[in-house]
């Protein structure tokens, strides 16, 4: 046999910042077992550092005590935590039924062509990444998405321009640090 | 008398009600009561008594799903209380009302549930999309146990309760209560085998009841007014009062809340507004996207679980999403397909193998790649993933807008097909 290392086996786990162990020691508080943190944990990573790196799973894993394929089993079913870079902003578009009928593909169009980016991409200056979310619970004023936090409402081309400057001139939602 | 008891304090226009203010109007009454000496017992039979149904979609009797929670000296000491307020119904938006609108109302009516399945310890699990609402239930979170409405021992009840705001990351199949758990838990959120049943063995084990956001929010008016009061809210057959919503192309969209026993047609042409300029009525969605088609034929229907029921449909959520006449049905379901395939969690084969299929199907149709026969492809998923044949209720839910618009909409899909592409245009 080669003395081959498989990739993952030099991947060493980074150093969680005492802010991030703060927030995942508070967490551990709220639930009496350890487990039930690992999904809080990975939003407390991805807040801080944007998305959750190999390194910081494992770092999560350790902290943790949870078995690293049960960690990334978690992480890799839920909609919002990202295991691959993404841009200063998260757009995440409802494209549900009643976003869908009052015309939100034309509207997801105009982002195409603005930011050259369609789902699963981030725009060439990093500053969005543009996804996809199940509605988003606010129908009588679709179209609607989020970007970062906060919430935008019966949405037109005009509003996608406005936003888009508003957003690429203000720090970034995707990362706090 | 109070007669709309779930929305009555909330004005959109400003902050929602601090603590004092909340009590100012009337709340945490039911607390008091309970302090008063109502005992857990009491409790449970005003809300068996009151005929409250589940308002998460199914419509189960919650007095009857919390009296199967052990009780007495012999029960589990730790139980659970946990809020599902995971709203991501496609067409859904009234539990982000009553959270953003009047929290401590949903902190009262925890508290009540908590007292009488004396559970002391309680999760919400709300939507990791609704930042909103997570502002404002923290911060209510924080007066009320300022106030000592939570904490050890309430109002000298010897009751103890704590609330703990749990946000989750996205998944649709959180809001099936024992996926709800697994994900609690830390786990992938897989649906449980039932039995047990959560209120014998839910959270870590533990008895636990899970209810809905809208579901709690009546419970302090139930305890506070009584349940002759809360039967004559009603105008129909269902007791209390419901949010009931409207999305598409209306005059104005919106969530109300309404008496049980009104008209659909009330709801979308005096509340509604009726259609928008230029577009008809073709059918609608009742109570979001998990329910069969109805026609304009239906809309004079009262809003009640079994006349919703009878006419082959559901009231569900009762946030009805309107199919107008010019967009294309085809691919409205299509949308639904393309979701509940994206959503389907993947631990039963005829869901997480037949939605995408149905799904490619839909997208076979738009591009005019579809053959004659996928429509009996289509037919036979409905017949696959119906009620029984998986699971959970995923894919049967995705399965009642698909049987019912290949009924309605026979003409559109055999369109898809003859004309090799969508005869309303690209959308």
């Amino acid at each position: 046999m080669s003395s081959k290392v498989i990739a993952s086996t030099s991947i060493k786990a980074r150093p969680l910042s005492p802010s991030e162990i703060d927030e995942i020691e508070h967490e551990m508080t709220l639930y009496p077992d350890k487990r039930a943190v690992g999904l809080e944990a990975l939003k407390i990573v991805q807040k801080h550092q944007g998305w959750v790196s190999d390194e910081s799973m494992l770092a999560i894993s350790r902290y943790l005590d949870i078995p690293v394929s049960d960690l990334e089993g978690v992480a890799t079913f839920f909609n919002l935590v990202f295991r691959k870079p993404v841009g200063r902003n998260v757009m995440l578009f409802c494209d549900s039924v009643s976003c869908w009928i009052m015309g939100c593909e034309s509207i997801r169009k105009h982002i195409n062509d603005k930011l050259e980016i369609d789902y699963g991409e981030t725009s060439a200056d990093g500053e969005f990444t543009f996804l996809p979310v199940p509605c988003l619970g606010d129908c009588d004023r679709a179209p609607v998405m989020m970007v970062g936090p906060d919430l935008h409402r019966n949405l037109t081309p005009e509003k996608i321009d406005k936003i888009i400057l508003d957003y690429s001139n203000k720090p970034g939602t995707g990362k706090t640090e | 008398m109070v007669v709309k008891p779930l929305t009555k304090n909330i004005d959109m226009s400003r902050p929602p009600m601090s603590v004092e203010q909340y009590q100012g109007a009337g709340g945490y009454v039911s607390i008091k009561n309970i302090a008063n000496g109502l005992a857990p017992e009491a409790v449970l039979q005003l809300v068996k008594d009151s005929g409250l149904k589940g308002r998460g979609g199914a419509g189960f009797p919650t007095g009857l799903k919390w009296s199967f929670v052990p009780m007495g000296d012999n029960a589990p000491k730790d139980k659970y209380l946990v809020v599902n307020a995971d709203e991501m119904e496609p067409g859904t938006f009234k539990d982000r009302l009553l959270m953003e609108g009047d929290p401590h109302l949903l902190i009262e009516g925890m508290i009540i549930a908590a007292y009488t399945i004396q559970a002391s310890k309680a999760y919400i699990f709300l939507r990791g999309e609704y930042t909103e609402s997570e502002k404002a239930l923290s911060q209510a979170i924080k007066e009320a146990r300022k106030a000592g409405f939570l904490g050890r021992n309430i109002l000298d009840t010897g009751f103890d309760l704590d609330i703990v705001l749990h946000t989750s990351a996205g998944r649709y199949i959180c809001g099936e209560e024992t996926a709800l758990l697994n994900a609690l838990e830390g786990k992938r959120a897989n649906p449980r085998a039932k039995p047990p049943f959560p209120q014998v063995s839910g959270l870590w084990g533990k008895p636990t009841i899970v209810n809905n956001v809208e579901t709690i929010c009546n419970l302090p008016g139930i305890i506070s007014h009584g349940v002759q009061w809360y039967q004559s809210l009603t105008k129909g057959i269902d007791h209390g009062t419901k949010l009931f919503g409207v999305s598409g192309r209306v005059k104005t969209p919106g969530c109300w809340e309404l008496p049980f026993g009104i008209t659909i047609r009330e709801v979308i042409e005096e509340y509604a507004g009726g259609m928008q300029d230029g577009y008809e009525l073709r059918a609608f969605l009742p109570g979001g996207g998990s329910t069969d088609f109805l026609l304009p034929e239906h809309l004079d229907l009262t809003l009640d679980y079994d006349e919703i029921g009878k006419a082959g449909s559901r009231l569900a959520t009762g946030t009805m999403i309107i199919l107008d006449d010019k967009t294309c049905p085809v691919g409205m379901v299509g949308n639904l397909m393309h979701f509940f395939s994206h959503e389907s969690c993947g631990w039963c084969t005829p869901c997480r193998d037949g939605l995408p299929w149905v799904d490619q199907i839909f997208i076979d149709l738009e591009q005019g790649k579809a053959r004659p026969n996928d429509l009996q492809v289509l037919h036979d998923h409905v017949e696959y993933l119906g009620p029984g044949r998986t699971f959970c209720a995923l894919a049967p839910g995705a399965m009642a807008p698909l049987g019912s618009a290949l009924k309605h909409f026979k003409e559109d899909f055999d369109a898809h097909l003859s004309k090799k592409c969508c005869p309303y245009g690209t959308h």
